[in-house]
């Protein structure tokens, strides 16, 4: 008797092997994303660890290169095939663009039953919204509006780091004057986009940026306030070396930790390098906002939810959202990629001070409706017209063109681009 | 009297060159062409990040020729183009008729002028930026050698940059144009050079009034060779100058890439894609016609 039981047992339990059954269906979701090298690579592997921990099936599949483009293309074959990965590393307004192909999930069970919109800054929840409802999950926040400095380097002519642009400008003619590379800089399309937006911050203020690079408002791009930014940015032109034209950023971070030049404007991801080479915050480097009037200026990364079938799918994407917003691993992941949480209640404990001051400072500006998507990293405008304005403020930045000739370019640009 | 049925096996045997071609066949009229008209569907809707299928018409192409950055792409593809053929073939014919002077070691002084052409454009590019990076390169090791004044900054430059891809890509082709011209030269009849000779001609003359010319279909396919890797030159940019300062160097292939897979235009990337897909053909529909009508005539 007892013999039969345990065969039959055995043959249950076989059964069950074979035939998964929908109620134990395990959660499981397809991971699509770009995060292949060094600490993004470790941050996606403790998410990873963090889901399966959970009982969760995670099906990995990274697609290396291209800063996304490789993986837009897979993304738009895995779509158009009726076949979505259940999560998608995209961001800004390609994830508007998805949810209006209505190819993404609702995700407002999960948000309400973790009380999302208590824990997000409003900037960050219109990012991944759409009519209202969640589609997608931030993972962290880059701050754009950066310089990172050689405090010794400044030292050298008596100068700390700049608060205004004209106190900028100062400085740099003094840098200039001394035989130093004044701002390190490298001349690829996104990186002089970058300068711009700062520099768009900075001259025009928070209300100029919220009309001319959000909103798109055609008096405000060829406004007087326009032409005294690409001015400033003609300015800046003379603080480069002649060298700069292809430079990669992460070459220009070295030359701000040589000593060859006293600063760079980059976002945060710059602090990996620093922190690679051994340095310090604050003593042998300054992380110091680009002059604005309180000014944040974010890029985020963010998981889009596509819609997906099957128990055992929409449990595994449920879970993974759940997990991508959850404190823990907003606080691994960030520490692992050099960004800051994007929910705002993450202990600060573990994080260096240029993260925290990151923190404090998208506090309160989210509170003063200080806090803006960056237009060079594809947060506040993406496609078209993202390539627009870089388009314009690098033919502008390479080329001996007036700063009055670069805004009726950018106003045509524009205007075709939409 | 009638003939009695072919076996299956004879037919079979009959239809075997159709059969074993078949699929290849079909294989091309689908990818190649069935993909060429459907990219120039594309280029007539309104597709941004997805494929639309709602014609709008030639608004694409309007938009498209409205663009700086397209303008610049054909303007440069022009001179591109037109410095890299003309100065490859130029070099190579030069090499060739070196060569051909009954030199000692031309086997290895040949094999030497042709292997650029075995290294892929993405490596002649990337040595190039570093042979031409002012602070690296070139410049820096002639002014070391106390010529102070020395310059040689064309990747940095706006106006030089697309002249440095040309001379990256004429090093990379002249070998190849060179190896074509040298067979060429070879197979020129003997008994007209040595008859040409006899009546006195200078090898000079020989060169210019007999080879030469007797080597034009030559020179055809070297143009129309050169053309066609000059209009889908797209890795060397990447490469090289990165399509900058700015986007001063970008070419056609480029402008592609960058509208339809970096910025949700895909309806403006087809239409530039049948752009260049026409200069292609205004090139090679001339030429495979007066091809296949030589033909006939023989």
């Amino acid at each position: 008797m007892k013999t039969i039981s345990l065969s039959l047992v055995s043959a249950l339990a076989l059964s069950a092997a074979f035939t998964a059954t929908p109620s134990l269906a395990n959660p499981k979701a397809e991971v699509l994303h770009y995060w292949t090298s060094g600490g993004e690579a470790a941050a996606v592997k403790s998410l990873q660890e963090a889901f399966a921990a959970r009982g969760g099936e995670w099906v990995d599949a990274p697609v290396a290169g291209g800063g996304g483009d490789a993986q837009a293309a897979v993304l738009r074959a895995r779509v158009l095939a009726g076949d979505p990965p259940a999560a998608v590393q995209i961001k800004g307004p390609n994830i508007q663009e998805w949810a209006e192909a209505g190819a993404l999930a609702d995700l407002s069970s999960v948000a309400s039953a973790q009380n999302w919109d208590a824990v997000l800054p409003a900037a960050i929840q219109d990012i991944v919204k759409y009519e209202g409802n969640y589609v997608a999950v931030p993972v962290n926040v880059h701050r754009v509006d950066w310089i990172w400095a050689n405090p010794e380097v400044l030292a050298k002519v008596g100068a700390t780091v700049p608060t205004t642009w004209d106190e900028f400008n100062a400085t740099a003619d003094k840098l200039l004057a001394a035989g130093i590379i004044p701002l390190a800089h490298g001349g690829q399309p996104w990186q002089d986009a970058t300068v711009f937006e700062t520099v768009v911050l900075g001259i025009g203020g928070v209300d100029f940026y919220r009309k001319a690079l959000v909103d798109l408002d055609m008096d405000a791009l060829g406004s007087d306030t326009m032409i005294k930014v690409f001015d400033q940015m003609r300015k800046m032109r003379g603080y480069v070396d002649p060298d700069f034209p292809g430079r990669d950023w992460n070459l220009a971070t070295a030359m701000v930790m040589r000593g060859e030049a006293a600063m760079q404007i980059m976002g945060d991801w710059a602090k990996g390098e620093f922190a690679a080479a051994g340095k310090v915050p604050g003593k042998d480097y300054i992380c110091a906002s680009t002059p604005s009037e309180n000014g944040y200026l974010l890029n985020s990364d963010s998981f889009a939810m596509f819609g997906v079938s099957g128990e055992d799918n929409e449990q595994g994407q449920a879970l993974l959202a759940e997990l991508i917003l959850g404190t823990e691993f907003q606080e691994t992941f960030n520490l692992l990629k050099g960004s800051i949480p994007a929910r705002t209640d993450v202990p600060r404990g573990e994080f260096d001070d240029c993260a925290i001051k990151s923190m404090g400072d998208m506090v309160s500006a989210a509170d003063g409706g200080t806090l803006l998507g960056s237009m060079a990293h594809e947060i506040a405008q993406s496609g078209a017209v993202r390539g627009a304005f870089i388009d314009v403020a690098t033919a502008h930045f390479n080329s001996d063109m007036s700063s009055e000739e670069a805004v009726s370019k950018l106003v045509d640009a524009i205007k075709l681009a939409q | 009297m009638t003939r009695p049925p072919l076996k299956l096996t004879d037919r079979i045997a009959r239809k075997l060159p159709q059969i074993v071609v078949a699929p290849s066949f079909t294989a091309i009229l689908f990818f190649v062409y069935g993909f060429i008209i459907w990219t120039g569907y594309i280029s007539l809707t309104k597709s941004k990040m997805l494929p639309n299928y709602n014609l709008i018409g030639f608004r694409p192409y309007e938009r498209l020729f409205q663009m700086d950055r397209w303008s610049v792409a054909l303007e440069n593809l022009f001179v591109f183009g037109f410095l890299f053929i003309f100065t490859a073939i130029v070099i190579g014919c030069l090499l060739a008729i070196l060569l051909d002077q009954k030199i000692r070691a031309e086997g290895f002084i040949r094999t030497i002028y042709l292997y650029p052409m075995a290294i892929s454009f993405i490596i002649t590019g990337t040595a190039w930026k570093w042979i031409m990076n002012p602070s690296l390169g070139l410049e820096t090791v002639v002014r070391g050698w106390g010529w102070e004044s020395f310059s040689f900054g064309w990747t940095n430059s706006e106006t030089m940059a697309v002249y440095a891809l040309v001379m990256a890509a004429v090093w990379q082709s002249a070998g190849f144009v060179m190896a074509l011209f040298l067979s060429a030269l070879r197979s020129v009849d003997q008994d007209i050079i040595k008859a040409a000779s006899l009546d006195g001609a200078s090898p000079w003359r020989i060169y210019l009034r007999i080879i030469l010319p007797s080597m034009r279909p030559v020179f055809m396919s070297a143009v129309v060779i050169l053309a066609h890797l000059a209009i889908k030159s797209f890795d060397l940019v990447v490469a090289l100058t990165g399509g900058g300062p700015g986007y001063a160097s970008t070419l056609p292939a480029n402008f592609m890439y960058e509208m339809t897979f970096r910025r949700n235009e895909i309806g403006v990337g087809a239409a530039s894609a049948m752009v260049m897909l026409a200069t292609v053909a205004a090139i090679m529909v001339p030429y495979l016609y007066s091809e296949l009508r030589g033909k006939k005539h023989v």
